[in-house]
């Protein structure tokens, strides 16, 4: 009686999971090792597939491009830690008993939740070096002596921004911020808070500490879990990113300016037809993931304060 | 004192959130010469000296050529978002339940093999299953020749015909649906919900004669309408805004989604501002609608990721 009960558990039990793992196994698992096997191939889907061992990896060690490109995701990345400053700071103010926070939270988030063509297609026509809304201020609201003091610098100025080879990684790192900076991280970051003890401020108080002293002695340390949780997972989208804005912003230019890893492995995949060589690249990229997960995991233990 | 400097930091804050969308409102409505007044000044960039609604309308009118234009692309970013969204939440909620509740031999193996595979970037999968749409029309020929698999098919509804793509492969909605109805994400969040839910309702449920599915649907789902509408919202959003994938699977106007549309009316537009910010307007619009409305799970959906993730 047991064994046949268990027996229809475990019966019930596949079934349940059988769209799911169909769906699993079709587009993910087999789609895994099948571009773990393809770059070992030369394909442009017309002729049939070359086996041509490692040579996809060892050709991308030697390619300037690919290089240059994964500099450009770095470059990218480097807004990371001001975003996750900036949100850190936002959820500080937003920690206290005020009136119509949701409103505010409402606001800040909604950048993160439109994100995408219309909000790219936005920022290009801000970023218009003629008629957009950024050189309108600069040319109109900035004192005249300190527009010429930047030109003197020998800056471009104003900005041509996204046709600037200067100037379009700025402008890409720029709306990443305003896009990010109210989004989930914040969201992360004030539970955190609100998780901690207004007791330990007031003893801290009582003992006369400055803001200052506290955000080092209290607030930091205790949000520390999330602050490291917020990097690995940036840390990781950033790696990956860039695709999407740089496709529908710049295509990638002025000369290759904004062209990022996940760029590079489009423009191989599905406009050169280099299914081998992509598959490769996408590899080394997944090897990059891995490897920050890995070393932010193992590492990380010895920043946070639990 | 403390809490009137807090206002204005957040005020200001906001306003930088706001101002992008402001200008892009403002730019919508604007008579197509009057973009570039913002050469005479910011304020006059910002407020328009005359609202002109109809550049809505004449967004609708222009597109009406490519495919069937907005309306259609809206139809088609409403049919394959609702759709994904359904499939990811049932086929989720069905393979947690599962992993959650029902023991069956190699269950955590299988688990384990679903989270591994989160953490692999899109850029991995999306070459063989580009590939895998591409090809799959051939070997279907092959296969089952008695089928037409190459031709765009059309449907007849009140006297007017639509292209409805092929059946499957580029330039489907096989191929913008399926591929992303199975979310490894989803079901890990869910799971992690039901594993929350005490098991004392089920045991009782039992000894009553309740079987398996009925558990499910009567007291498991119920129990976490929270979690599966927070779920919903996320995927839904997440693929109105889809790029990607539609980008490499699709070459056919008709078919397009509201992203893909818009880019193709930039390539045709690239200097109508005032229509391009309509369009955009558009788009977001219905996003600002759910998130506003489906705020309160969201943000409880994104704290409880981040507790258990």
């Amino acid at each position: 009686m047991a064994r046949t009960k268990r027996g229809r558990t475990a019966l019930a039990g596949y079934l349940f999971l059988l769209p799911n793992l169909l769906g699993f196994l079709a587009f993910t698992l087999i789609p895994v090792v099948a571009s773990l096997g393809l770059s070992f191939f030369e394909w442009d889907l017309f002729t049939p597939p070359k086996f041509v061992g490692l040579h996809n990896f060892t050709a991308l060690l030697k390619d300037h491009d690919f290089w240059r490109y994964a500099f450009n995701t770095v470059f990218l990345m480097l807004t990371i830690p001001v975003n996750i400053l900036g949100s850190l700071f936002l959820a500080m103010v937003m920690n206290q008993k005020l009136r119509g926070i949701v409103v505010f939270r409402t606001m800040y988030f909604l950048p993160t939740i439109v994100m995408g063509v219309g909000t790219y297609l936005l920022w290009r026509w801000i970023y218009n070096p003629d008629y957009g809304l950024i050189n309108s201020i600069i040319t109109h609201w900035f004192p005249r002596w300190l527009n010429d003091g930047i030109s003197r610098l020998g800056v471009e100025w104003p900005p041509q921004w996204l046709t600037s080879v200067t100037w379009a990684k700025p402008a890409l790192m720029f709306m990443t911020f305003w896009t990010v900076v109210g989004g989930y991280n914040m969201i992360l970051f004030l539970a955190a808070l609100q998780g901690v003890s207004p007791e330990l401020y007031e003893a801290a108080d009582i003992d006369g500490a400055n803001r200052w002293q506290k955000f080092w002695a209290i607030t930091w340390p205790l949000v520390s879990p999330t602050t490291f949780f917020v990097f690995t997972m940036s840390l990781i989208g950033g790696l990956q990113g860039g695709f999407d804005q740089a496709f529908v912003m710049t295509r990638g230019g002025p000369a290759g300016a904004t062209t990022t890893i996940s760029y590079y492995i489009y423009n191989h995949a599905f406009a050169w037809n280099h299914m081998g060589y992509a598959a490769a690249m996408a590899w080394v990229l997944f090897t990059a993931v891995f490897a920050a997960t890995m070393l932010n995991w193992r590492f990380g233990g010895r920043v946070v304060h639990y | 004192m403390k809490k009137f400097f807090s206002y204005v930091v957040l005020g200001c804050v906001g306003l930088f959130m706001l101002f992008p969308f402001l200008w892009m409102f403002s730019t919508s409505v604007k008579p197509a010469g009057d973009v570039f007044k913002s050469v005479d000044s910011p304020i006059k960039a910002l407020v328009p000296g005359e609202v002109q609604w109809a550049n809505y309308g004449k967004v609708y009118d222009t597109t009406q050529g490519m495919g069937g234009g907005f309306a259609r692309w809206y139809l088609n970013s409403v049919l394959v978002a609702v759709v994904v969204t359904l499939g990811q939440v049932t086929t989720s909620a069905c393979a947690a339940y599962a992993f959650s509740r029902l023991q069956f031999p190699g269950r955590d193996k299988l688990f384990l093999g679903y989270l591994g595979t989160m953490m692999i970037p899109g850029a991995v999968t999306m070459i063989p299953n580009f590939i895998l749409m591409r090809k799959i029309t051939d070997w279907l020929r092959v296969a089952a020749p008695f089928v037409n698999w190459d031709a765009p098919r059309v449907i007849s509804l009140f006297g007017r015909t639509y292209d409805v793509g092929r059946l499957v492969g580029l330039d489907s909605y096989f191929a913008l649906i399926v591929p992303v109805m199975f979310s490894a994400y989803g079901t890990f969040m869910l799971r992690q919900f039901f594993m929350s839910i005490p098991r004392d309702l089920e045991e009782a449920a039992t000894i009553d004669g309740c079987g398996l599915f009925r558990i499910f649907t009567t007291i498991i789902l119920p129990l976490s309408k929270p979690a599966l509408a927070t779920l919903g919202i996320f995927t839904f959003l997440g693929n109105w805004q889809s790029f990607y994938w539609p980008l490499i699977m699709l070459t056919q106007d008709s078919m397009k989604t509201l992203p893909l549309g818009l880019l193709s009316f930039m390539g045709l537009y690239s200097t109508q501002w005032t229509l391009l910010m309509a369009g955009s307007v558009m788009m977001i619009l219905p996003m600002i609608v759910v998130f506003v409305i489906g705020q309160k799970w969201f943000i409880s959906g994104i704290q409880m990721g981040a507790l258990k993730g």
